[in-house]
């Protein structure tokens, strides 16, 4: 490549300053090669962008936030233009917060403009886990990027914990309050742990500042890092694709990334700059100066963490009043770390270590670049399912009193329900979703071997009356024949031919996972039934019967 | 108050002191239509409202508080409620009652206002209680609201929400939106405590700080929110959903576009 461009003779001004440039920074190599990389086109494919972008938006407009900010917990009086808290004693830092509210020009914008992207972000980065989660991408050989990602998801939630908390109003007193609970709730060293955090009893002087070095610094600087590892893999594997005539574990159908791709990125990236504007524009986002300067004493009705750690608030209401226990005089607050922790570990283990577990009892060490319809893993998306319902079922705790109130039910119902969903929800989840799942893959089996179903009957010379079945195309065809349908692997013997414990539980969760799977209809089976034409339907439909696994 | 402390041993001291008093007492007698909490039944009413407020009270509020409101299984007694609880009640649609439940639904008011002075003369009658507040109790003009701003957020936000925009108690009781209460009901409610709400007598917050109160939540009100459409105040919930659902379902829509274009 670098004999190429040496060869390379500029002949306009602009031509030989550019040829400059890159005979020193080698860009037009890295252009060509990246330009070559070629990004399938599925909407579902673009929520990792909406997050990249998100970021981005952040960045900017967190930085315009920081040249206003103030993170001093020093005392002072509120002298800005809003009424309402006019001469009212407060922290440094939330004046300054009113202050790029109210006297700053465009800094309310700028601030909302910087919230609602947070959500935005956290929002896009869990679809996009969601999107690769359900369609497989995990899978060989992107478990690592799966993890890559995973660490930028409690990353972000940290940012926009650390991010809400810098205010000092109300709303984010309260949320500090709850944490410092949590904290001390660990037993032995929790108290330690506060003390060292907030530098002394809650709340201290010096916790805003700290978290205002987490917020702006440590904490993007890591995402940014994280950021590029992640979209270095993605580079590296190439992008997984959905099956599809012409689409292998080989290659990648799409548009090369320049020049179509890049400009359409660029676009998107205007797009979601356009959403978040209008946005910030017009709809209110933590309005701080209704909750006024923070203090220990009052709270405030509807007090809530933004939506993505609203789980774990959820988590705590949730939780009965038990589980307080004395032991030698140390308190062990159960009944705080068992529900401010135990779910999240739960959900966060299973997520990093997801794509192990899955290989693991599917004894698949294949690469895979093609991606699953979600119908078609019928048990890992059940699994997702019920992950997600069970997430679902503490984000809705998280706003039980707003959820009363505006349905007009009893509060402590509302819990009652929602306790018994939270141990319920998940396996009623489960069974829907897998039910869901192989009924719609026996749809398409049936669709597959019969043709479509057109309404018209017709009836035969000898008085017989038959629904006439169109064939598919041999596109839509090949969507339904052509995927993975992995099968039960019994306990397999060692090399010393024992069948050790953890097989034999392999085993039973590969029997869980696949005993029931339908499988894709064989060449030889679409053969026989197209072969019937439209008159042998019913006999199809009796030998298909028999293929099918025993339900 | 220097000046008034050094002479305060001076001979004319005592019956300066002694005038003011009387002063004051008279004052507080001439004012006690205003004052809350006024003791007395020598009360603004005059015996012919008490009258027409006793037949209202017969036909339309007996069946539950009893013929001489001393109460019955189906609603408390009213005896001492004052006349700022009847006011409160009637003139915000609670009362009468329509229908049981874990609190008074608020209605349409359905007595005018004469009625319901008639009304809790009446119930005034049968005992001393907060009396309805006047004019100069209601006089926000040199109030301050930051400082109402403060009591509120003490008092009144763990229920009422910090913007005033309710919020859930247990077992299907909940506190208000405050938005389009008139000032005269916020007064009441304060001396009254209706239902589940406590009573905020003058020793816990003064006169002057519930007309703060008052010029506080006006403020909120007649400001428009200073961001945009405030998706009801109810918080980051609100916030959470309207991301969720408008946020990304635009930008899904986009998505959905910009794919389906080359394909
Ligand atoms: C259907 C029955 C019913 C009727 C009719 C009714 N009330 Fe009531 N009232 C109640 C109940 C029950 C309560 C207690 C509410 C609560 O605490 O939830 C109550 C409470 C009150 C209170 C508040 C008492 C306090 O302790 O502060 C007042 C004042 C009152 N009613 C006045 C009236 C008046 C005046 C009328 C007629 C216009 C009326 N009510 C008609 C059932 C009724
Ligand atoms: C313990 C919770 C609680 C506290 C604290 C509280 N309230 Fe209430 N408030 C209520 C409830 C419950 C009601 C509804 C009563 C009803 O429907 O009769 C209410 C009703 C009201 C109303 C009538 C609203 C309407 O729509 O007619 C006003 C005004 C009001 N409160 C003001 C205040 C103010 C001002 C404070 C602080 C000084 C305060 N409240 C403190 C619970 C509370
Ligand atoms: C800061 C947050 C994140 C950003 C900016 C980001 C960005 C991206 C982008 C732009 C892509 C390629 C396009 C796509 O498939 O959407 C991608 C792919 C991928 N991401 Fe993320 N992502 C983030 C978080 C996550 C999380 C939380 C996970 C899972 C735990 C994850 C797992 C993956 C995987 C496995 C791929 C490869 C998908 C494939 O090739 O089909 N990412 N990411």
């Amino acid at each position: 490549m670098s004999t190429s461009t040496a060869q390379y003779e500029p002949k306009t001004r602009v031509g030989r300053i550019t040829n400059f440039v890159d005979q020193r920074v080698g860009g037009s190599g890295m252009v060509k090669e990246f330009g070559r990389k070629v990004f399938p086109d599925h909407w579902s494919f673009m929520f990792g962008e909406v997050a990249l972008y998100s970021f981005v938006i952040l960045l900017l407009t967190g930085t315009f936030l920081t040249f206003f900010f103030d993170p001093s917990m020093a005392e002072t009086h509120y002298d800005g233009s809003y009424v309402p808290l006019k001469g009212v004693e407060m922290s440094v830092a939330y004046a300054s917060a009113l202050d790029i509210s109210f006297d700053i020009r465009g800094g309310l914008f700028m601030r909302q403009m910087h919230h609602w992207a947070a959500l935005l972000f956290v929002a896009a980065v869990s679809v996009h886990m969601l999107r690769v989660f359900f369609t497989g991408a995990f899978r060989k050989p992107r478990e690592l990027n799966w993890v890559v990602g995973s660490v930028l998801l409690i990353l972000g939630l940290a940012e926009g914990f650390t991010g809400y908390s810098l205010p000092d109003d109300l709303l984010s007193g309260n949320g500090l309050r709850i944490i410092d609970g949590v904290i001390k709730a660990i037993p032995v060293v929790g108290s330690y742990i506060s003390f060292f955090l907030f530098g002394g009893e809650f709340p201290g002087t010096v916790i805003i500042p700290r978290l205002y070095v987490l917020h702006i610094l440590l904490i993007p600087a890591i995402i940014l890092l994280m950021i590029a590892i992640h979209l270095f893999m993605v580079v590296v594997h190439k992008h997984t694709q959905f099956p599809g005539p012409g689409r292998t574990n080989n290659n990648v159908v799409g548009f090369p990334v320049g020049p179509v791709y890049a400009a359409k990125a660029g676009g998107f990236f205007f797009i979601v700059f356009g959403v978040l504007a209008l946005m910030a524009g017009f709809f209110t986002i933590n309005p701080i100066w209704n909750y006024g300067p923070y203090d220990p004493s009052p709270i405030s009705a509807g007090t809530q963490p933004d939506w993505y750690i609203g789980w774990v608030d959820g988590a705590l209401r949730l939780m009965p009043g038990v589980g307080e226990f004395v032991i030698f005089g140390f308190t062990l607050s159960l009944n705080v770390l068992i529900p401010a922790l135990g779910p999240a570990l739960l959900l966060f283990t299973l997520m990093f270590t997801w794509p192990w577990l899955e290989a693991w009892v599917t004894k698949d060490k294949r690469e895979h670049h093609l991606l699953d319809r979600p119908r078609n893993a019928p048990t890992r998306t059940a699994i997702g399912v019920a992950g997600v319902v069970f997430y679902c079922v503490m984000w809705a705790a998280a706003s039980s009193d707003l959820i009363a109130t505006h349905f007009s039910l009893s509060l402590n119902d509302v819990t009652y329900w929602l306790r018994a969903l939270f141990f319920l929800g998940p396996i009623i989840g489960f069974l829907v979703a897998k039910r869901i799942a192989l009924a719609l893959q026996r749809k398409d089996r049936e669709i597959a071997l019969h043709g479509r179903e057109t309404g018209r009957i017709v009836r035969l010379p000898h008085g017989e009356f038959i629904e006439v079945h169109e064939p598919l195309d041999e596109y839509h065809q090949y969507k339904l024949v052509n995927y993975e349908s992995p099968e039960v692997v019994p306990p397999q013997p060692n090399a010393e031919g024992k069948i050790t414990t953890a097989e034999k539980a392999r085993g039973v969760l590969s029997r869980i996972f696949f005993e029931d799977r339908v499988a894709p209809p064989t060449p030889a089976e679409v053969e026989a039934a197209h072969s019937h034409g439209g008159h042998g339907e019913v006999e199809a439909e009796h030998e298909d019967q028999e293929s099918l696994p025993r339900q | 108050m220097k000046a008034l402390s050094q002479r305060r041993r001076h001979p004319l001291a005592a019956i300066a002191l002694l005038l003011m008093g009387l002063l004051l007492t008279g004052g507080l007698y001439a004012v006690a239509s205003g004052a809350n909490e006024a003791k007395a039944q020598s009360s603004p009413y005059t015996a012919e409202d008490v009258e027409e407020g006793k037949k209202l009270f017969v036909a339309n509020c007996a069946t539950c508080h009893g013929m001489s409101g001393q109460g019955t299984e189906t609603g408390p007694s009213l005896v001492g409620v004052g006349a700022a609880a009847v006011h409160f009640q009637v003139g915000t649609g609670r009362m009468p009652l329509q229908m049981q439940g874990p609190q008074a639904k608020e209605k349409p008011p359905q007595f005018n206002e004469e009625e319901t002075r008639q009304m809790a003369a009446y119930v005034a009658s049968l005992g001393p209680g907060p009396a309805i507040p006047g004019e100069k109790a209601l006089d926000t003009s040199d109030a301050d609201p930051g400082n109402g701003g403060q009591l509120f957020r003490v008092n009144c936000a763990m229920c009422h929400n910090a913007a005033g925009a309710g919020g859930a108690l247990t077992r299907g009781k909940f506190a208000p939106q405050l938005a389009g209460v008139e000032d005269v009901h916020v007064y009441e409610a304060m001396i009254t405590g209706p239902q589940n709400m406590p009573v905020f007598n003058d020793a816990t917050i003064s006169p002057q700080g519930k007309q703060d109160i008052i010029a506080f939540l006006n403020t909120i009100e007649s400001t428009p929110s200073p961001g945009g459409a405030d998706l009801g105040s109810l918080g980051p919930v609100s916030e959470g959903l309207f991301v969720w659902t408008a946020g990304l379902g635009v930008i899904i829509a986009f998505t959905i576009w910009l794919t389906s274009r080359s394909s």
